[in-house]
């Protein structure tokens, strides 16, 4: 445990700038937790292990000679046929059931695919090496692997297609319709079954691009995925339901919070942390609404 | 309390006691049936009958585990030294110390985190529904990381256990263990047995159903969720304590903070036989024992495949878990009158 951060000013600088871009990755998941979250009331737990199959889609493709950056095509589609098999399998029969019950259902889900991950590509630490190399800022302080810089860019161009899809498509219009009012929806003629199907489909392939881009950037791991999947809900709680800019900024938000942990309390606190830093929140936000006599719903 | 209630809980005592001699092979097994009835038992004071379905009693399991161990240690030998050394038995415990060390470790263990419940369920209670179970997950994995870290309690590396005292061999451990074990279930069920015969369970039901209705009528409910909390702390504690014995080592995520087996394990336990009921987690804990042995041994390196198809296939088809089948199947049996034109009418609309 040092505290190098407050002896050098490049370090802060550094610690801001990775931060900010790992937060625009984890806002990506997030999105797609906010997205299930509103349309079909559903908390996925088993979120963080759809991006660690999605990265692995991407490492393969680096195994097999073809630059991983391709991955970021190629992963959302097959984890959208993924979504879809996974929602017609166990999650349309907990859709309109107790929240407790999806929890526990997706913590099934995700239980099984950390082992069939383990099982299929071996318990190693993989990266997908993306030869970008690195970018130096202000003489050589502070070093930005480029991969991170695409990540972001890249994170940062599929957010900006899906509010624009939301907002003009059909699909994105049925899928607000159903948000709002499910009920409502399927009176004015919308499939909502199809609808659900959808969402959770664009959320696994939301998850299958932040999986690229984290095999790139940093390191994935069958067992790895909880940790995403926590800080996602963290995201959209701190966030609410179905504000973007909210989930862009609380998700660069936490990636700082997340380096300047990693380098005061040390990396074996890094996890921990995040988890500490959840309940803490929650904790905040209820005392917060009991002096209004109210509860987070 | 009837004639045949007590024959059956007598039949019980003697089976139990009798036990470990007619399936000496089985001790350790046996054992740990014990101590996941005690936790579904608890889990089941919470979810069941307050309606708050918590992932976090395995902080409190995990809390008794320690410090069991720590005192057991720490009462004689230098604890830093005994875990850096990490299995290597340069200080060896007495059987009278042993003994001595295990009463004050499992006091430890039990009060111990009873009082954590109770300064941290202020805070944490107050949340409701999915909050809450998210929350309690976290604080579960959040402790697992964190204890992982602390080099005094063995860090990465784990921590070992002091060994049984070298009298009668790994008959009198299994034995030794086994009553210690059925002790803390005999216990554990007079208790909850007890408690659900007051207003306590009433206020608890009133809690689960509708907490706004609870609190309009008059009721403390925060009062009475923070007790029925340190409840389930204090026997997840000693729970804790007498596993860390048995298992022998202790490692901060894979055995005491193990949210994803058993943190996992309470809830299905107690959701397999049914949730809010005095029997169902006792006999869902026994089932899910049978089919987890059953799991690693025939699918070994599948287990986790099955595990998770095992929760899901629950979890969406047996939500109301086997006593909720029987209910719904003989509810003369349960105490409820039945129409019988009104039974023929519901048969027939499904």
């Amino acid at each position: 445990m040092d505290f190098l951060v407050f002896q050098y000013p490049m370090i802060t600088i550094q610690a801001c700038l990775d931060g900010l871009l790992l937060g625009i990755l984890f806002a990506l998941i997030a999105y797609g937790m906010a997205l299930q979250w509103g349309v079909m009331n559903i908390i996925n737990i088993a979120q963080g292990d759809l991006v660690i199959l999605g990265g692995y889609i991407a490492y393969f493709m680096y195994l097999y000679g073809i630059h991983p950056a391709w991955g970021v095509i190629v992963s959302p589609i097959i984890m959208y046929f993924v979504g879809i098999a996974i929602y017609k399998l166990v999650i349309n029969k907990v859709v309109d059931r107790d929240l407790f019950i999806s929890i526990l259902a997706t913590f099934g889900i995700s239980i099984l695919f950390m082992q069939l991950m383990n099982f299929a590509f071996g318990a190693d630490v993989v990266l997908a090496n993306s030869g970008y190399g690195t970018t130096m800022l202000f003489d050589n302080n502070v070093v930005l692997p480029n991969s991170k810089i695409f990540s972001a860019f890249i994170s940062i161009v599929f957010a900006i297609c899906l509010v624009v899809y939301m907002k003009r498509s059909k699909l994105g219009r049925a899928i607000r319709a159903t948000a709002q009012n499910a009920r409502a929806a399927k009176i004015l003629g919308v499939d909502t079954e199809k609808v659900y199907a959808a969402t959770f489909g664009i959320n696994a392939a939301l998850c299958g691009v932040a999986g690229a881009l984290i095999s790139i950037t940093f390191t994935i791991h069958p067992y790895m995925g909880l940790p995403y999947t926590i800080r996602s809900f963290m995201i959209v709680i701190v966030a609410g339901l179905g504000n973007l800019p909210g989930v862009a900024m609380s998700g660069m938000g936490l990636g700082i919070f997340e380096e300047f942990a990693d380098y005061i309390l040390g990396t074996e606190f890094r996890i921990g942390s995040v988890f500490l830093l959840l309940v803490l929140i929650l904790v905040y936000r209820r005392f917060k609404l009991s002096r209004k006599r109210e509860y987070l719903k | 309390m009837n004639k045949n209630s007590w024959i059956l809980y007598i039949g019980i005592l003697v089976f139990g006691l009798v036990a470990p001699f007619i399936f000496p092979a089985f001790k350790v097994q046996l054992s740990i049936l014990c101590v996941l009835i005690v936790l579904a038992t608890t889990w089941n004071i919470q979810g069941g009958e307050m309606g708050y379905n918590t992932f976090g009693n395995i902080l409190f399991y995990g809390l008794g585990m320690y410090l069991c161990a720590s005192v057991q240690v720490g009462m004689f030998f230098p604890l830093a030294e005994w875990t850096e050394s990490g299995g290597e038995k340069t200080f060896v415990h007495t059987p009278s110390q042993f003994f001595q060390g295990m009463a004050a470790g499992l006091v430890v263990a039990a009060v111990v985190p009873t009082i954590v419940a109770g300064l941290i369920g202020y805070a944490i209670l107050g949340l409701r529904g999915h909050y809450f179970a998210i929350c309690t997950l976290g604080l579960g994995v959040a402790a697992g990381e964190i204890s992982g870290g602390i080099e005094i309690i063995g860090a990465g590396q784990g921590f070992t256990t002091p060994p049984f005292p070298n009298i009668g061999g790994l008959e009198a451990r299994g034995e030794f263990f086994y009553f210690l074990s059925f002790g803390a279930l005999v216990l554990t069920f007079i208790a909850v047995r007890a408690i659900y015969t007051t207003r306590f369970r009433l206020i608890l039901n009133a809690i689960r159903d509708n907490e706004d209705k609870a609190e309009a009528m008059g009721i403390e409910t925060m009062k009475y969720k923070i007790i029925g909390w340190m409840i389930s702390a204090f026997f997840c504690g000693l729970a804790g304590g007498i596993m860390g014995g048995l298992v022998g080592y202790i490692d901060s995520t894979d055995v005491a903070f193990d949210g994803r087996e058993m943190g996992v394990f309470m809830v299905l336990m107690a959701i397999l036989g049914g949730k809010g009921t005095l029997w169902g987690p006792i006999i869902g804990a026994t089932l899910f024992h049978f089919f987890k042995e059953g799991f690693w041994t025939f699918f070994l390196g599948w287990q986790y495949v099955a595990l998770g198809v095992l929760i899901v296939v629950i979890v969406i088809y047996f939500p109301e878990g086997l006593m909720g089948w029987l209910r719904e199947k003989y509810p003369e049996r349960f105490g409820e009158v039945v129409d019988e034109a009104d039974r023929k009418a519901q048969v027939e609309l499904k």
